[in-house]
This record gives C-alpha cells, structure tokens and sequence, in this order.
C-alpha cells in the first residue's frame, strides 16, 4: 500500500508557525540583523560582517563578564543542588506537616524578582539593614555597597534563598515518587542509610535533578533582575554579570551592533552549555 | 523449617488492618494468600517478613520466636507487585546484591548469579540496567534478587500482577518449579482465584482483614466452609439467591422451584442462601440436575471459546460461564439450566450447611 498523500495536514501547523514567527524568529532575525551591520544613526546601516563578532570576542570587557557570570552560576549550583538534596531528604513525607513545609518552601518562588531585590537590598544595609546590622555589631567589617566580596556574599546569599526552594521541590517530587517496596527491599538487605541514599534515591532522582540543573543554569545564567536591584552591578563592575553589561552596552551606550552580537554569543553559550549538561548527565539513561 | 502466627493481629489508629490470626506455613508448597485488594494481604504478608510490628501476638520460626527480630536477620526475601531493583546497577550486581551484604566470596558470588541467571533466562542479560529491559525480565531479575540468597522465608507480593498476559502465563509455570526442590517457606498474594488453583499447595483465603479458611487449595475450592470464602475464591463471582426450603420443595427467591436431592434433602425446613458458581448456570441444558431458570440479559461477553453471560435473576445479578458460543441478545429474556447439585447452603450466619 503506498503512503496517502495528504497536504492538507501543513493549513494545521500554519497557525503555530505564525505565533512562533511573531514571538521567537522574527525578533530573533532583527537582532541577527543588527549584529553584522553598522550604522551612524539616520536609521541608515552598513554591512559589516562579522565585525561586532570579533570585536565582542576579544574584548576583555565581555571575558571579564563572562568570567564572573561562570563563578556566578557555578557558586550557586554548587551551593543550591546538594542544599535542595539534603533538605528534600529531611522533609516528612506523610502527615500533616507536609502542606505546611510545601508551602513554606513554595514562599520565595512565589516573590517577584525585584521585590527580592529590594528586599535583600535593604536587609544587608549596613546601617539600617537586619543582615547589614547585626553583621558590622559582631564584628564583620561588612558594607556590600563597598567591598566587592561582601556585594558577591549577599548575591549569592540572595539566590540560594530564592531559588534552593526550586530544587527542594523537584527532588521532593523525585523522592515521594519512590514506592515504599524500594524502601522495605533495601532494609530486607540490610542496606544502611547511605547506601539508600546513592543507590535507591539519588538514581531515582536523577531524572528531576537533571531538570533541576538545567533549571537554575539557565536561570542564574540569565539573571538580570535581582542582581540589579540588589547592586546595579557593582561596585565597580565587579557584580556586572553577562546580562547587566549586555544591557549597559545596547541601552546604555546603544552601541546596537555589539549588544547584538553578544546576545547572539550569549544564547549560543546557553544552548551549548545545556546540552553539554543534559548529555553528561543523561548519558547513562537508556534510550 | 515452619512459620507460625499466634493470635496475630495489626491495628492502626482505629482501623483494625489484620483481626487476630493463627496460622501454620510449612516448606514444600506455595502458601497462598487469596484476597481483594485491602483485604489484608499485604500488611500480613510485612508483618510475617517483619517490616511491619504486631500489635498483637507474635512469630515462630521453626519454633523460634522472631517477633522482635529485625528484618535484615530474619533471612527473608520478597517480591513486589511494582519491580523493584536497584536503578544504577546491571542485571548482575542487582542479584548479587544480597549475596555482597552478606559478604560472600567473590567466586562464588559469580557461580551462584550465573546459575539463579540461568534459571531465570537472565544470562543473556546480565550487563543490561534494569530500565533497559522489558517488564518480565526485570520482574525475574527481582525474583532471582529474592531466590539467589537462600531465604528462609521467600514472600511474592502479587509479582506478576503488573505484567502482561503473555509473560504472565510463562512465569506463573515456571514459579511452582523454581521453589520445587527448596527448603524455605513461601508465600504466595494474588487477588485471583485461578492463580490459586494453578499452583495448588494451601490457600488462605481472606477478607477484610480476616483469614476465613485455610488449607489444601483443592479442598478449600470444593468445600468452602462459609459464604465469605467461597466468595473469595470464586472468579467470575458466585452467584447468590435466597432459598426457601418447605418440604420437599425448594423456592427461590424468584419464584424458580424444584425438589430437593443431595444435600439439599437433608437441610430443615426454613431461609438459606444459595450459591452457585458460574460454571453451574449454563444457556445450554447440562449437569445432573439442571433447573429452568430465566433472567434479563444484561452483558454477554463472547470470547473465543467462552461465553460469560451476566443476567438479572429477580434482583440478584447472575453469571453465567460456559464453553462454546452462545449468543444470546442483550436486554432478552434468555433461559438458563442451574446445576443445583453443585449449588452450596449456607445458613443466616453464613455458614455453610453440609450433608
């Protein structure tokens, strides 16, 4: 029997094709745009291949940028992901307690980005802030508007305080999904505690923890807000992450060209990074 | 090699899971434990392997005391309805597991997977995760887990109620073989009754968290000793009508009546329930004493070599179930022959009445 031709089938997919045109391909396409051409206002522009490319590559502007932005996304992940685990574990997993450690924990996703910002911006004043405060009367010569290990403490701070509940919850969900048999197996074998840990629920897990990484890479990759409110990228420009400099340079300087060109780069390291993730940490699953 | 339960009983909050049981497990057959779904199976099945504590009473093993003993020195092993391995180990290090707990020789842990492999169709297998193999196979890699340590005790919790028809048949072959030649207690939870008949051995049957018989399997089937048991193993369910004995004349509840042989010669005067299985109620006339008896069709199920007819029989829903095909149509009036030689008494307390 041969295969039945049907056309029709492509007037279905048309209106899909058209909302992701307006809202991903055509924005996406003005940016690429601008990131090989040159212009001297008038809205006249020249073409200047990859120019903007090298220019973003090279400079030592956008290294140092992406350098913190790594230690960045980095510090957070290796501070969110095993503290999400560990307080996942010692959360009830029956009971009445289990709505009320939920919603507690569901609290700090539900805050808009710059009301944290705000918030943490004036918690850690250290004149009239909580944090500030109480830091500088036991002793801690502590200003994060000042110093710049003191600004990257409190943004970290901040971020594990907003965004571990994200991780708490998903590997929550991986662990409750672990039938009771898994549990009374193990203890039939006379597993011990650790041994349920990495060899019942952390493979269990994996899958959730997976997302879970992606998540907060592509998140705290991309993080503008928060950090924004909190230090405006500094002092100096030592809390300037990828996305702040990227809007200093399109918004503040509207240099178009170079602010589209490093948006292009940026995104491609996003992808690139992700998979990169998700392939490492897929790579046992079976197919 | 024995496991006894003395008076033993499980109580949650104000739910009573399991009333107060006595009951005497020996090696050599299958103990089954037939029941629905929340009748109890289960939680006695735990309380046996020590997962779960008694609320009451207590465990003997060959005449040992265990009630106490904690589950990782008892010897036991046991199979889940889900399957259950451990996710990031191959085939091979899943079923060696508990031989590597129990700290046995390298050597020999190889000789005695290879063997448990073999007998399980695993060989093949060995290098493979769990998640890369097909449902059957990872159920035999979990009875194999169980089998491979030589448990006292070897409790399978419904293991093949999650598989398919096609593996299913072949395990529920293969499962009274592999305990043939063991010495250790098994027990054995299913939810349907031919399962039961299929491995012989004893049944207990329960309900609602009470064992109401126990005994050869064959026999319990035959001569069931009261209402709830031959209820519980009876699949499709029996059929059930109240009786009016007068004289020599029996009076369903329908109006249906016959004279009374068998054992029904013997009971007095008065109300009894009636039960007949399936197979005694046929479309075509049959059996020794076949009574006329006529209801509404409301499904008929037509399988290849069956017909299961389920009819209204005055208020009581009536199934039929007998070979061949007979087509009947549905919301008709249709005749049936009630074999009511093979029909069971049971009296106003559930009882059943014998000759």
């Amino acid at each position: 029997m041969g295969k039945i031709e049907n056309q029709k089938a492509w007037f279905f997919v048309l209106p899909v094709l058209f909302l992701v045109a307006f809202n991903a391909l055509i924005p996406l396409m003005t940016v690429v745009n601008y990131s090989v051409q040159e212009t001297f206002g008038d809205n006249t522009f020249f073409w200047a291949g990859l120019m903007w490319f090298e220019e973003v590559l090279l400079s030592e502007r956008f290294h140092a940028s992406l350098m913190r932005q790594m230690i960045f996304t980095f510090s957070i992940l290796a501070i969110e992901i095993p503290l999400g685990v560990a307080i996942a574990l010692t959360m009830p997993r029956k009971g009445p307690w289990v709505p009320v450690c939920l919603v507690l924990m569901a609290l700090p996703l539900l805050i808009p980005w710059n009301v944290v910002g705000a918030m943490w911006n004036i918690f850690a004043l250290p004149d009239i802030g909580l944090l500030g405060r109480t830091l500088n009367a036991i002793g801690f010569d502590y200003n994060f508007t000042r110093q710049p290990g003191d600004a990257w403490f409190t943004m970290i701070l901040m971020d594990v305080w907003h965004w571990t509940s994200l991780v708490v919850l998903l590997a929550y969900a991986g662990l409750v999904s672990i039938p009771d048999a898994y549990y009374q197996a193990a203890k039939i074998d006379g597993a011990k505690p650790f041994a349920i840990f990495r060899y019942i629920q952390l493979p269990k897990m994996k899958r959730v923890l997976t997302i879970a990484v992606l998540l907060r890479f592509m998140d705290s990759f991309m993080i503008y807000t928060e950090p924004f409110v909190l230090t405006g990228g500094g002092p100096g420009n030592s809390t300037t992450l990828l996305s702040i400099d990227l809007v200093k340079i399109a918004l503040g300087q509207f240099d178009l060209g170079p602010a589209a060109a490093m948006s292009l780069i940026y995104f491609l390291i996003i992808l690139a990074m992700s998979w990169v993730f998700y392939t490492v940490m897929m790579r046992n699953e079976a197919k | 090699m024995s496991l006894e339960l003395i008076n033993v009983s499980k109580r949650v909050g104000v739910d009573q899971h399991i009333y107060p049981t006595d009951l005497k497990l020996d090696p050599g057959c299958i103990n089954i434990l037939l029941g629905t779904t929340l009748s109890g199976k289960t939680t006695l099945m735990q309380m046996m392997a020590g997962l779960d504590p008694l609320t009451t009473g207590s465990l003997r093993f060959n005449g040992q005391d265990v009630t106490k003993t904690a589950v990782q020195k008892r010897n036991v092993s046991m199979v889940y309805q889900q399957f259950i391995n451990y996710p990031s180990f191959s085939v091979f290090e899943n079923i060696a597991s508990p031989l590597r707990v129990a700290r046995v020789a390298e050597n020999e842990i190889k000789r005695r997977v290879g063997e448990m492999a073999e007998l399980m169709k695993l060989s093949a297998m060995l290098d493979r995760r769990p998640s890369e193999l097909s449902g059957g196979q990872q159920q035999r890699t979990a009875m194999a887990r169980a089998l491979v340590k030589d448990a006292d005790l070897v409790l399978l919790d419904e293991p093949l109620a999650n598989l398919d028809f096609k593996l299913r048949e072949e395990l529920r072959d293969e499962l009274p073989r592999l305990f043939a030649d063991r010495n250790c207690v098994v027990v054995y939870a299913t939810t349907e009754p031919v399962e039961a008949l299929l491995f012989g051995g004893k049944t207990a049957t329960l309900n609602e968290g009470r064992v109401t018989q126990f005994g050869d399997t064959g026999s319990i089937y035959r001569a069931p000793t009261d209402l709830i048991s031959a209820k519980v193993f009876s699949e499709p369910p029996m059929n059930e009508a109240a009786v009016t004995k007068a004289g020599e004349t029996m009076t369903l509840d329908d109006g249906t009546s016959w004279t009374a042989s068998g054992t029904a010669a013997s009971l007095g005067d008065g109300q009894y329930t009636l039960g007949l299985r399936p197979h005694h109620v046929v479309p075509a006339q049959t059996g020794r004493q076949p009574v006329k008896v006529k209801g509404v069709v409301q499904v008929a199920e037509l399988s290849g070599s069956e017909s299961m007819i389920h009819f209204m029989l005055a208020t009581h829903s009536w199934v039929s179930q007998s070979h061949g095909i007979h087509p009947v149509e549905v919301g008709e009036m249709e005749e049936f022959y009630a074999d009511v030689a093979e029909a069971f008494y049971f009296d106003a307390s559930g009882q059943r009445i014998t000759g």
